[in-house]
Formats: C-alpha cells, sequence, structure tokens
C-alpha cells in the first residue's frame, strides 16, 4: 500500500502527464520529499524556500484542507488520498 | 478563441451584477479536451470582497471532485472586478494555475443596477494566462445548436 497523490493539470509536466503518483512518509512533508525524489520539482511548486506550503496551492488529506491540520506536520499513513489543486483566487 | 453560448454569458453578466459591489467567481465546466463551455458553476466568494475572490477551500475541493466524476475540466475561470476594467490583475495572474482555461473578467464599474439605460455596461472580456504571460482572445458567442 501507498499514499495517492492527486496531481492538478498544471504540476503534471512534472509527472510525465500521470493525474495521480504515490509515494510514502508518515507526514505530508515526508510524502512530498517522497514524490520529489521521483519527480523532480514537484516540492518546489508546492513549498516555499522558508519550508511552508505555498499560498497558490491547497492540499487536502482526504477530505480535510492540511492548513487546519497541521500543514506539512500532518500525520498520513498507507492508503490515504492526498489531493492537490491550486487555489482559485485573485484581485 | 472562447465560443460561448449566449445563456451561459448572460448567467455569468447576471452574476456579476447581483454581486456588486463585491466580486464574483464561478466557473463553466465542459467535457475534457471538448474546450466546450457548458455547465455554468457560480461559485462563492470566500472573501466578499470588492478587491479579491476566492473561492472556499472545502468548495474547490468538491467541485474539482464533481468535475473529476464527470470527466470535465474548467474550461472557463470568471471572475469580476467592480472598479476597474475587465483586464487580469497582477494577483489574478500570479494565481491563475489553469493554463488551458479561458479566463473570462467581466467588469460591473459601469453597469448601472440594471437600469437598462444605454451605458448601462457590463464589460466582458476572455484571456489565456500562461507561465504569467496574458492573452486576450475574441469571443463568439454561439447558440447552442450551432455548435458542432
Amino acid at each position: 500500500m501507498a499514499i495517492e497523490v492527486r496531481i492538478p493539470t498544471i504540476l503534471r509536466t512534472h509527472t510525465g502527464g500521470n493525474k495521480t503518483v504515490s509515494g510514502a512518509g508518515d507526514t505530508l512533508g515526508a510524502l512530498v520529499d517522497d514524490i520529489d525524489g521521483q519527480h523532480p520539482g514537484l516540492k518546489g511548486r508546492l513549498v516555499t524556500d522558508e519550508g511552508k506550503l505555498h499560498r497558490f496551492v491547497n492540499v487536502y488529506v482526504n477530505d480535510e484542507d492540511v492548513r487546519f491540520t497541521g500543514s506539512l506536520d500532518t500525520a498520513v499513513k498507507d492508503g490515504d488520498s492526498v489531493t492537490i489543486l491550486p487555489a482559485v483566487a485573485g484581485g | 478563441m472562447l465560443r460561448i453560448d449566449r445563456s451561459t454569458f448572460d448567467a455569468i453578466v447576471a452574476h456579476a451584477r447581483r454581486d456588486h459591489p463585491d466580486e464574483a467567481c464561478g466557473v463553466v465546466a465542459g467535457p475534457e479536451d471538448s474546450d466546450r463551455p457548458e455547465r455554468f458553476v457560480p461559485m462563492l466568494n470566500a472573501a466578499r470582497s470588492p478587491t479579491f475572490y476566492e473561492f472556499d477551500s472545502g468548495d474547490l475541493l468538491r467541485l474539482y471532485r464533481e468535475m473529476d466524476d464527470r470527466d470535465e475540466v474548467p474550461v472557463v475561470v470568471y471572475h469580476s472586478h467592480t472598479a476597474t476594467e475587465a483586464y487580469p490583475s497582477r494577483t489574478d495572474i500570479s494565481y491563475a494555475s489553469e493554463p488551458f482555461a479561458h479566463y473570462v473578467l467581466v467588469s460591473t464599474r459601469e453597469h448601472g443596477a440594471q437600469t437598462g439605460l444605454v451605458d448601462d455596461v457590463v464589460e466582458f472580456r476572455s484571456f489565456r494566462i500562461v507561465d504569467g504571460q496574458v492573452t486576450e482572445e475574441d469571443v463568439e458567442l454561439v447558440t447552442p445548436e450551432s455548435q458542432p
């Protein structure tokens, strides 16, 4: 078992066009490191230089927005489903 | 070019008028790879602001799940400007992350609260926003029967 991560259109350039990738880790941060190892460049699109999630992306573990569950420290486990979506916002 | 039917065009304009002076936002979903905006989905502006819009994160997840289940994509992503022209702002450009979407901007700055007067105008323009580059495109109104 692994953790499935759904990738939005704009990031599929990093995944060879794949809509989902899978990875492993105990926290969202570790999972992001793991999938970045397989698909270099993904992490830079999700995490800032300061190590925080970009405000342009929303990440959900199962149905929960991780902003409310500890951000990159959110615990994840095999069988979880992670969804990445770009924020739809503007001025 | 954006080809959009009159009823969807009217629905977007009506939504922008209704939410004025706050910005209105939403999508028009359509079948993947079709480039046909078919299903009008007005969204709540979680920011409820005259200068900013944002889909609520829970609404966003439900919307994308629903589109996935129906093999749809956001063909149009629209929002209104309520005091400035219908052209993408720097913030709009920095957030734009659907390279295949038509970004529709509507401006209600000249709308006259649905007076029906000659100067009661809502601007409606469409853009591609890819890698920070904005390209305006023509908007063609079509009748549903004329679609291939």
